[in-house]
Order: structure tokens, then C-alpha cells, then sequence
């Protein structure tokens, strides 16, 4: 049936449509805006966000929220460039320690949420305070500088491939084939679409969601080294409210906060709106207070046009 | 007539729901709606209540057209709707939810006691003796839905629809129902009453109107007979209500001895054996779900042992459970067998995930073959494997549930109240594969409430009452009077075994 096949494709889609018409409308309104050097550095901009949402999209997905991936990302870059310089361990280790911290935080998350049956909102909450005061304690309030080797995840490629949008791109993939190819991902759908039905289909739903929150923990991880080579330095209080960017980035792509639903690809293009649309308004002069509302305006109306078409279509 | 629905009809994608159907409702009569799930019954009471709109057709209330848009527009012309799952707030008060959205007010602020007076006389004209000041969730299902019939005439209805309202009520509190219903009859309401228990129809209707494939086929008194209803309903004559056939039995795959969680059941010892039906039989509250839950894995019990083809499993594990070859279809099939947002294909193949799963990847090529397959052989009534569960009928749904464990290969199955909800022709449908079941080896365990379906289905029927085995018997000399005396027993007393 064509109809309901391009019904479902805008259904999932709309998000696709709605990063054109603004950048169609961003190079009209603004010369500079199409140029090769905007265009990679609204990719790096994206960067981040993006990855720390296709790890929020996991959980997000089963039907949970995760508020902490945004001190993860920080307490993970810390214990990085603590370990390779106070620490003296060499830059590989000190990256596998990094984001086993991430891992660590989000099992402890899930630990809370599967087992001390804690909402998701409120175990995250407190892990949100946890890893951020465990970044300032280690770095004691100061930045650390990123050993060397690490830090060229910062740098571009020849004069087209900024690492950080590949990391992006390569992060994209593997949580698309995680969600969709995967057992713990189709589980995932599964819980968040109906828990006990997953249950009494034989899926060990609380392993699952050890599996979730760990993937969150450890997209962070990657998120927070990302930004703190950019930075060159490991700072306590990077990422601090990207959490609230990440799960606007996964909400504008298409997925419910009631779970069941969601996919890597929206949440990606859902992260280029965020970028692209701070991008612009800088470009276009608007003040940085003004961006914020602007912001607001769009997550809402986005989640909303996209109810609306929901309704349309039941 | 109060009401007149004409030519409406109504499409979905891949579907005509509704294809011309006519209604006329008088004042004071009972009409049954009538027909199996998927004839339209469901879509043509959401145009009536305003949910859908329909795509041609019109309604006339007293004559003149009028336009439901939505639920507000229902209301003001004086049609309520009574769904099967309630619109209730469990943790208000009866009252409060009698009062919900148009609480009396005094000086702007909630006046409790003309809210209580209020909700007292309310549920004084539908006979239930229930504190108005009691929370919604402390009732059991009869007297909710007592609440939600008050909560109707609260709202001066003339119309009041009524979604299959005896499905989830014991013998004796249909009678209670049966009165109110006459009682309101008699004030002058024009009923509309779905119900799939066809005996129930010429207790309490006046009329039927029968539909099938979305057509209005048939307009008849209630009197007219049971079978000549059922081949209105199916267009064609069903020989056999209970297609029972028994297969040769083999080796014992589920035992269960001396199941025991203390306030629930308590020594609950059976066999099932391989191409044996049997059927667990009781009051709804006697502990038959409990102890299938438990059986399955899904809750914990104190004291007790199951066995699967001789191993035992660990308790309070599905995974084992559904390993050793045991599968359960839930009693609530929307809440517990299936996920509704998803599509037929991922739902078919949920059992199967963690197995299909080779070097980390989901073979989903061949999860969709397999579903492909055991849709086919259940014959889903479907546009395709992509559909979304949610938009199936109730027999269809189940057959989903029912197909989840076809696909893993379940060899001993649990189903518990596999029928409630499903229409006459979609009975017959699982009767028959339950037949299928048992001829290829597999063991059944059937729990429900339908006596005639206990008796008709089973080999064996084991009775429990609160929380007890009290009597088993084969279902050769098995009757209704029989097992429902089991049912009653007081077994404080002796045990009767």
C-alpha cells in the first residue's frame, strides 16, 4: 500500500523534513551559512550531542529517561586525563578506564532502576549529582589537560573530516545496528512497548536494562573524551545540562518518551536541528538569550506537530 | 425512535469497518448488538459515542440529524458509553468519579457533602450498596462497573451503551446487572448491549441487530434461537460448538506437587500429559491464575515443585520456564501477551528473540518467516505482518498470543481464559487448534470461567476453591451443576477428593 508506506515515511520523516526547510531557510537569511567551513563546524557542534543521545535513545526507548549522561560525560573525560597524567598510565589504559567509568555509572543506574525498582527518573537524578561531584573531587575543581594522544579525536582530517562529526557518524551506526539488529535492542522495544508482555515473553527485562543504561554510560564516556579533546583539556563542569539537549535531540527525532519507539537516524537528525539552529541564530546575530527561547519554541512545536500527525493518522 | 443511525460507514487503511449500517434504537428496549469481533460493533459504537466520525451515513436523535464530533457532543445529546475497560480514577472516591468534571460547587469551592448526597442517590437508583466515600480502586470489578453505569445516569443518559459488560462478571452478579439494566429499561433508556453469550439474549433484549462484514445482514426479536442467531452471525450454520476431539495421551510433561504461596493457593499438585487438555475450573478469585502464574515463572511461590518432561525448574523464572518448553497466554491480553504499539511480526517472534540471535545479530529473515508461517497456519485475519497488533480484533489478537509460543515451540501450553472476548467463530478457530495441539503431542492446560468450554474442551477438569484443589473428574462424567458445586465448596470443611 503506497499510502500508508509514505504516510509512514513522513510518520518518521518529519524530522527529515524539518532540518531542510531549515537549512533552506538558514541560506537564504544568511550568506555564510552554506560555506564549507560553517557546514563542518555545525558537524563538530552536533557532535556531542548527538552521541550522547543515541545513548540516551536506548533507554529512552525501553521507556526510561536517563538525566545523567551529561556528568558521565564529564567524569569520564576526568578520569582520562586524570589517570594519563597524575596517574601515569598510558593513554590506551587510561581510555579503557574511561569508559568503563561510563559503563560503571550506568550500571549502577540500572542497578537502582531493575533492582532497588527506583523510578528511572529519580536514580538518574541522583547519579546526575553523584558523577558530577566525583569530576569535581578528582580534578579538584580544575581542568586537566588531555594527554596528547587522545586529543587529536579534536582535529580534522585533511581539510573535510573533523573527527569528532566521524566519531558522530561511526557512534550513529552502531547504536542503529544495536536497535535494530541486535537481541538486547529489539528487547528494548519490546519493554518499552509493553514490559510484562516482554517479561512473560521469556526476556530477562532486567538484564536488559543493565544493557541499556551501561550502552548509556558508555556513549557518554565517548562523548565527554570527544569534548574534552576539542577542549585539549578535561574540564569538571563540561557538558553540564547536555543531558536535557540529548533526550530534546531524541524526543525531535521521533521517539516517545513513553518507549517503544525510536530510532538512531531521527535521533541524529534530530541533534543536526539543535546544532544547525544554534548555528544559525549566531549567524544571524540573535542574542544568546533570545536562542534560548528560540530553542524552546522549536522542541515543542516539534514534539507537537508530530502528536498531531500521530492523531491524524489513527 | 430516540435513535437512528443510517448508511454509515467507515474505512481504516486495508479495511472497510463499516459498510452501510442501520440502527434504530426505541426508548425503553433492550438491543443487542450482535456479531463476531471484526463485524463492526466496536467502530460503529465509537461513531455512536464520538470517537470516530464516520466517512457517509447520519444519525438522527429524535428525528433530527445531529453531528457527534466527539465525546462532548455524546454526552450532550444524552449517549453514554460503557466500555470494557473502565474510565475510572482508582484513587478517587466513588463519589468523586460520579462528580468528575462537574463537582457541585459552593462559594467556588467543591461542596463534599452535596457531592456525597449526590453520589449516594445515584447509586441508589442503580441498587449497589457501596459507601460513596470508598476509593474506586478498593471495588471489585462488578461493582466498578455499577460506578460507571451511575456514572452514566449521572449524565442523563438516554442512550446508554454497554461494550460487552457481562465478560468480566461471575453468574450471580449478571443478575444484579440483569436488574439494573430492566430497571433503566423501564425508566425509558434505549440500551444498546454487546455480548458474545448468546444465552444471554433472549434473557435481556428486546431485539438484536446482527452484523457481519460491516453490514447490518439481520433485524430480529430476541427470541429468535441460538442457532439461527449464529448463522446470522457467521453466514453460515456451525455444527459443533466444543470440537473436543481427544488424541491418544502420552507421557506426563507438566507435574506440579505441592504448589504453596501462603494467602494464595496451597498445595496445588497436578499432571498434564502430553495430547491432554485439562481444565482448571472455579470462581474467578478461587486462585487459578495465581497458580498459573506461578507455574510459569512469573511469580514466586513458598513451597512446591514443577516439572517440565521430568526437570525441575527454578521458581519465579520465565526464562527456564519458556526454555523447558512451557508457555502461558495471559488472562489480560492487552496487558500481558502482547505489545500493542508493535506489529504483528514483532510480536509473533518475541518468544523466539534471544534464540534467533546468531554471532550477536537477530536472524529477523528468519523470525519474519516464522511468523509468516504461524499466521498462515492460524490464519490472523491481517493486511499484512507489519500491522500493529493494536488495530486486531480481540480473536485475532489472541491468536497472536497464542502464535508467540508456536513459533518457540512450546510443547506444554497454559492458557488461561483463551475465549474471554472472542466471538463464536474465533472460539471455534482456538477449539480447533487446541485439537491441533494435543494431535501433534503438545499438553494443554485451560484455565476458565465458561463452564460449557471447560466441559466441552477438557479430558480431565480439576475444580479449585479459594486457593484449594477440590475435586477433579474426568470430563466424560463431568456437568455444570457438578463442577459448580465443586466451585462453591467451603473448604474450610473437608476437601472433597
Amino acid at each position: 500500500m503506497p499510502s500508508k508506506r509514505s504516510a509512514a515515511w513522513l510518520a518518521e520523516n518529519g524530522a527529515v523534513a524539518a532540518l531542510v526547510v531549515l537549512v533552506v531557510a538558514l541560506s537564504l537569511l544568511s550568506s555564510d551559512f552554506l560555506s564549507l567551513t560553517n557546514l563542518l563546524n555545525v558537524g563538530v557542534q552536533a557532535a556531542v550531542t548527538a552521541i550522547l543521545a543515541f545513548g540516551s535513545t536506548f533507554v529512552i526507548v525501553t521507556g526510561g529517561i536517563d538525566l545523567s549522561v551529561g556528568s558521565v560525560a564529564a567524569l569520564s573525560a576526568i578520569t582520562l586525563a586524570w589517570t594519563a597524567t597524575e596517574g601515569g598510565l598510558p593513554w590506551p589504559a587510561a581510555v579503557v578506564l574511561s569508559l568503563a567509568t561510563g559503563v560503571a555509572c550506568g550500571l549502577v543506574n540500572a542497578a537502582l532502576i531493575a533492582y532497588g525498582k527506583l523510578p528511572p527518573f529519580i536514580a538518574t537524578l541522583a547519579m546526575l549529582g553523584i558523577a558530577r561531584g566525583l569530576a569535581l573531587v578528582i580534578s579538584q575543581g580544575s581542568p586537566i589537560a588531555m594527554p596528547e594522544a587522545v586529543s587529536h579525536l579534536g582535529d580534522t582530517v585533511g581539510r573535510f573530516l573533523p573527527i569528532p562529526v566521524l566519531v558522530m557518524l561511526v557512534m550513529g551506526v552502531v547504536a542503529a545496528v544495536i536497535l535494530n539488529r541486535t537481541y538486547p535492542g529489539r528487547a528494548m522495544y519490546a519493554i518499552g512497548g509493553n514490559e510484562e508482555a516482554a517479561r512473560l515473553s521469556g526476556i530477562k527485562v532486567s538484564r536488559i536494562k543493565l544493557v541499556t543504561y551501561a550502552l548509556s554510560g558508555a556513549f557518554a564516556a565517548v562523548a565527554g573524551v570527544v569534548l574534552a579533546s576539542r577542549l585539549a583539556s578535561a574540564q569538571p563542569q563540561a557538558a553540564a545540562g547536555y543531558e536535557l539537549d540529548a533526550i530534546a535531540a531524541v524526543v525531535i527525532g521521533g521517539a516517545s518518551l513513553s518507549g517503544g519507539k525510536g530510532r538512531a537516524l531521527g535521533t541524529l537528525v534530530g541533534a543536526l536541528i539543535l546544532a544547525v539552529l544554534r548555528n544559525g541564530l549566531n549567524l544571524l546575530s540573535v542574542s544568546a538569550f533570545w536562542q534560548q527561547v528560540v530553542i524552546g519554541v522549536v522542541i515543542a512545536l516539534a514534539v507537537l506537530v508530530d502528536t498531531l500527525r500521530r492523531r491524524g493518522t489513527n | 425512535m430516540i435513535l437512528r443511525a443510517e448508511g454509515l460507514t467507515k474505512s481504516f487503511p486495508g479495511v472497510r469497518a463499516l459498510d452501510g449500517v442501520d440502527l434504530s434504537l426505541r426508548p425503553g428496549e433492550v438491543h443487542v448488538l450482535l456479531g463476531e469481533n471484526g463485524a463492526g460493533k466496536s467502530t460503529l459504537i465509537k461513531i455512536l459515542s464520538g470517537a470516530y466520525r464516520p466517512d457517509d451515513g447520519r444519525v438522527l436523535m429524535d428525528g433530527r440529524p445531529v453531528e457527534i464530533r466527539d465525546a462532548g457532543d455524546a454526552r450532550r445529546l444524552g449517549i453514554s458509553t460503557i466500555y470494557q475497560e473502565f474510565n475510572l480514577v482508582p484513587e478517587l472516591s466513588v463519589a468523586e468519579n460520579l462528580s468528575l468534571g462537574r463537582p457541585p460547587r459552593r462559594f467556588g469551592l467543591i461542596d463534599s457533602a452535596a457531592m456525597m448526597r449526590r453520589g449516594g442517590e445515584l447509586l441508589d437508583r442503580v441498587g449497589v450498596r457501596v459507601d460513596p466515600r470508598t476509593p474506586v480502586r478498593r471495588l471489585g470489578i462488578a461493582r466498578m462497573q455499577m460506578v460507571e453505569i451511575a456514572k452514566a445516569l449521572a449524565l442523563d443518559a438516554r442512550v446508554l451503551i454497554m461494550d460487552e459488560p457481562t465478560a468480566v462478571l461471575t453468574t450471580g452478579e449478571v443478575g444484579k446487572l440483569f436488574e439494573i439494566v430492566r430497571r433503566l429499561r423501564d425508566d425509558g433508556v434505549a440500551i444498546v448491549f454487546i455480548t458474545h453469550h448468546l444465552e444471554e439474549i433472549a434473557e435481556i433484549g428486546d431485539r438484536v441487530t446482527v452484523l457481519r462484514d460491516g453490514r447490518s445482514v439481520a433485524e430480529v426479536p430476541a427470541g429468535t434461537s441460538q442457532d439461527e442467531l449464529v448463522r446470522l452471525m457467521v453466514g453460515r450454520p456451525i455444527d459443533q460448538q466444543f470440537p473436543r476431539r481427544p488424541a491418544e495421551l502420552g507421557e506426563p510433561l507438566l507435574s506440579v506437587r505441592g504448589l504453596t504461596r501462603t494467602g494464595a493457593f496451597d498445595d496445588i499438585s497436578f499432571e498434564v500429559r502430553a495430547g491432554e487438555v485439562v481444565g482448571l475450573a472455579g470462581l474467578v478469585g478461587a486462585g487459578r491464575t495465581e497458580v498459573a502464574r506461578a507455574v510459569f515463572g512469573a511469580d514466586r511461590y513458598d513451597a512446591g515443585e514443577v516439572f517440565v518432561r521430568g526437570r525441575r525448574l527454578p521458581p519465579a523464572d520465565v526464562h527456564a520456564a519458556m526454555e523447558a518448553g512451557l508457555g502461558l497466554v495471559p488472562e489480560d491480553r492487552k496487558g500481558q501477551g502482547l505489545v500493542l504499539g508493535a506489529d504483528i511480526g514483532e510480536n509473533l517472534g518475541l518468544v523466539t528473540l534471544r534464540d534467533a540471535t546468531r554471532a550477536g545479530f537477530v536472524d529477523l529473515k528468519g523470525q519474519r518467516a516464522a511468523a509468516a508461517r504461524v499466521a498462515g497456519q492460524l490464519g490472523i485475519r491481517m493486511t499484512g505482518l507489519d500491522q500493529e497488533v493494536r488495530t486486531l480484533s480481540g480473536g485475532n489478537q489472541q491468536k497472536v498470543v497464542i502464535g508467540k509460543w508456536l513459533v518457540a515451540e512450546a510443547g506444554v501450553l497454559i492458557l488461561d481464559e483463551p475465549t474471554r472476548g472472542v466471538d463464536v467463530a474465533a472460539k471455534v478457530e482456538i477449539y480447533q487448534l487446541v485439537n491441533a495441539l494435543t494431535d501433534s503431542g503438545h499438553a494443554v492446560l485451560m484455565i476458565s470461567s465458561d463452564l460449557p468450554e471447560v466441559l466441552g474442551m477438557s479430558d480431565r477438569i480439576l475444580v479449585m476453591a479459594r486457593g484449594r484443589l477440590v475435586g477433579e473428574l474426568p470430563a466424560a462424567e463431568a456437568t455444570q451443576d457438578g463442577v459448580m458445586a465443586l466451585a462453591v465448596t467451603d473448604v474450610a470443611g473437608s476437601r472433597a477428593e
